[in-house]
């Protein structure tokens, strides 16, 4: 799994939790190290190991745990720019769900050796919508269940969303949108802040 | 201009960075990006050569000269601040009736984008600008996410070879880096003294007081040694009880014989350790890079050694200088390996 998943996963849990925690972690993950280099490349079975050990340490349900990781990734000022990034998909929520079909492609732009998972968005009523997550390891569509969420929020839009589960590799998410313009959103400035 | 004017709200979607101009020059119509550039003051009626100056091709000052540079590529700049560059190209319209310009921002965008508070509602829905910028974001966090690796890389790979010449027990320089300052010296032709101290009594404190004892004593000399010489000197542990020091650019037989003296006088002072003192001292031989046409690196070690080695043989606690005459002396009488104390102690630790 690329360093810059198991470095966000890393982050999260020490900007949510403390460093302490993630110390806990790494232990009980046995990683042999304590800190993800986002560069770099780990085998898929450490991220398996680290996300197991982080729902113990939280006694939390691991799919709770995926979507906070999601939430967290959209809006924590330390990780402004992925926040930055998406929004570049779209000028309205409906935009911004079309552009999640390129977004495996942009990020591959970006950094040539990330893989992120397949996003396939269908349009079903001009308010209805369901986004399929496909990735060799499940869970992504619970993290995605907090971006979209949160993103929404973001625009100043209301939806409803559901994680229908799916054969393993694939997870289907509903996405209804109850009001675009439900809230006045989080402004967006297309000039990035240096530093 | 009646055609264009039914025309402008397809110019405003399709290219919003665009100019009409009428047969005189003047601005006509701004498409609404570019009029955003300069919300204070409409653009319409202005004499576009009075709002931009033509920096390619170069001394347009009419209408005429700006219509002979249609198709072509017009580099521009505003003429009041901010003085943003703008990129663009004119046609002229059908009919004599004026002329369009459409303009883009090349690179300027990176600026623009903070200076006009623009937002993707600003381009056209088939530019690349908001593709461009996503790149830029997205290479720039990449870069600094790789920077980061690179110097933390870096620093572990200073910590490691600052490891590689350490002696980890006495914090001098181990024997790899004390070959590499000697090669150094050579190959930069620079004079120079190589002190090879080797220490008298060292064993017995070792086998009496036991290795926690002998370890004190060594970062006990080591430290004695570092004082007694300078900044650009390097001492090194090269053995369990054996020293060399290098001394930068310094040839002079009377100050390098004070200093070993000093050296020996300070290693003489018992040396307090958990209620007991221990007892050494030590043997000096020095061989000086001037007494060679070209000095070797293992030839300078071998005669520093020889002179070490008379020090032993005059009663130790004593500093000897290599001379041509010492070696013959020792080609007669002394056996090899006649070493007293350096047979049973720990190796430096790496």
């Amino acid at each position: 799994m690329h360093g810059l998943i198991n470095r966000a996963i890393q982050r999260f849990v020490t900007d949510t939790y403390g460093e302490e925690a993630w110390q806990r972690v790494a232990r009980a993950a046995e990683l042999g190290f304590t800190d993800f280099e986002a560069m770099l490349i780990y085998e898929a079975v450490m991220t398996q190991r680290v996300l197991d050990a982080v729902c113990d340490d939280l006694e939390k349900p691991c799919a709770e745990v995926l979507e906070d990781l999601g939430t967290y990734l959209v809006s924590h000022p330390n990780v402004e720019a992925l926040r930055r990034l998406l929004r570049f998909g779209g000028v309205d929520f409906t935009e911004f769900l079309h552009s999640l079909n390129d977004l495996p492609d942009r990020a591959r732009l970006a950094v040539s050796d990330l893989d992120l998972p397949e996003l396939e968005l269908r349009e079903h009523a001009h308010d209805r919508f369901s986004l399929t997550v496909s990735a060799p390891q499940d869970g992504f569509g619970h993290v995605m269940m907090g971006v979209l969420r949160t993103l929404a929020d973001d625009y100043g839009a209301l939806v409803y969303l559901e994680h229908k589960g799916g054969p393993r590799g694939r997870e289907v998410i509903d996405i209804t949108l109850i009001e675009a313009g439900f809230a006045e959103g989080r402004h967006f400035d297309l000039a990035a802040r240096v530093g | 201009m009646q055609q264009s004017a039914a025309m402008i709200p397809v110019f405003d979607q399709l290219c919003p960075m665009h100019v009409l101009l009428d047969t005189t020059g003047h601005v006509v119509h701004a498409g609404p990006t570019l009029q955003k550039l300069r919300p204070d003051a409409p653009l319409a009626s202005l004499r576009f050569l009075e709002l931009f100056e033509l920096q390619r091709p170069r001394a347009v000052r009419s209408m005429e000269e700006l219509l002979a540079s249609s198709g072509m590529k017009l580099h521009l700049r505003f003429r009041d601040a901010p003085p943003t560059d703008l990129k663009g190209v004119l046609m002229p319209l059908p009919g004599g009736e004026g002329a369009i310009v459409n303009l883009s921002f090349g690179i300027s965008i990176l600026d623009a984008v903070g200076d006009y508070k623009l937002t993707s509602a600003d381009f056209a829905a088939t530019d690349l600008t908001i593709e461009m910028l996503y790149l830029v974001e997205a290479k720039s966090a990449a870069m600094e996410a790789s920077r980061m690796l690179n110097q933390k890389l870096q620093g572990a790979k200073i910590a490691a070879e600052e490891q590689a010449y350490t002696d980890t027990l006495t914090g001098l320089k181990n024997r790899r880096a004390m070959d590499h300052v000697l090669g150094r010296l050579i190959a930069g032709e620079r004079p120079f003294a190589l002190m090879h101290i080797d220490l008298d009594f060292f064993k017995a404190v070792n086998d009496t007081l036991g290795h926690a004892a002998g370890d004190h004593v060594l970062q006990h000399v080591a430290r004695i040694m570092v004082e007694e010489t300078r900044a650009a000197d390097t001492v090194a542990r090269v053995g369990g009880d054996e020293f060399v020091i290098l001394f930068d650019g310094l040839t002079g037989r009377g100050v390098l014989d004070r200093v070993a003296r000093r050296i020996i006088g300070q290693l003489e002072k018992p040396i307090p350790f958990d209620g007991q003192r221990c007892k050494i001292s030590a043997s000096c031989g020095t061989a000086l890079s001037s007494d060679y046409d070209t000095p070797e690196a293992e030839r300078m070690m071998a005669d520093a050694d020889l002179a070490l080695y008379a020090s032993k043989r005059r009663g130790r606690a004593c500093h000897t200088f290599w001379s041509r005459d010492l070696a013959e002396e020792a080609q007669a009488t002394l056996p090899p390996a006649c070493r007293g104390d350096a047979a049973h102690v720990p190796p430096p630790r790496q």
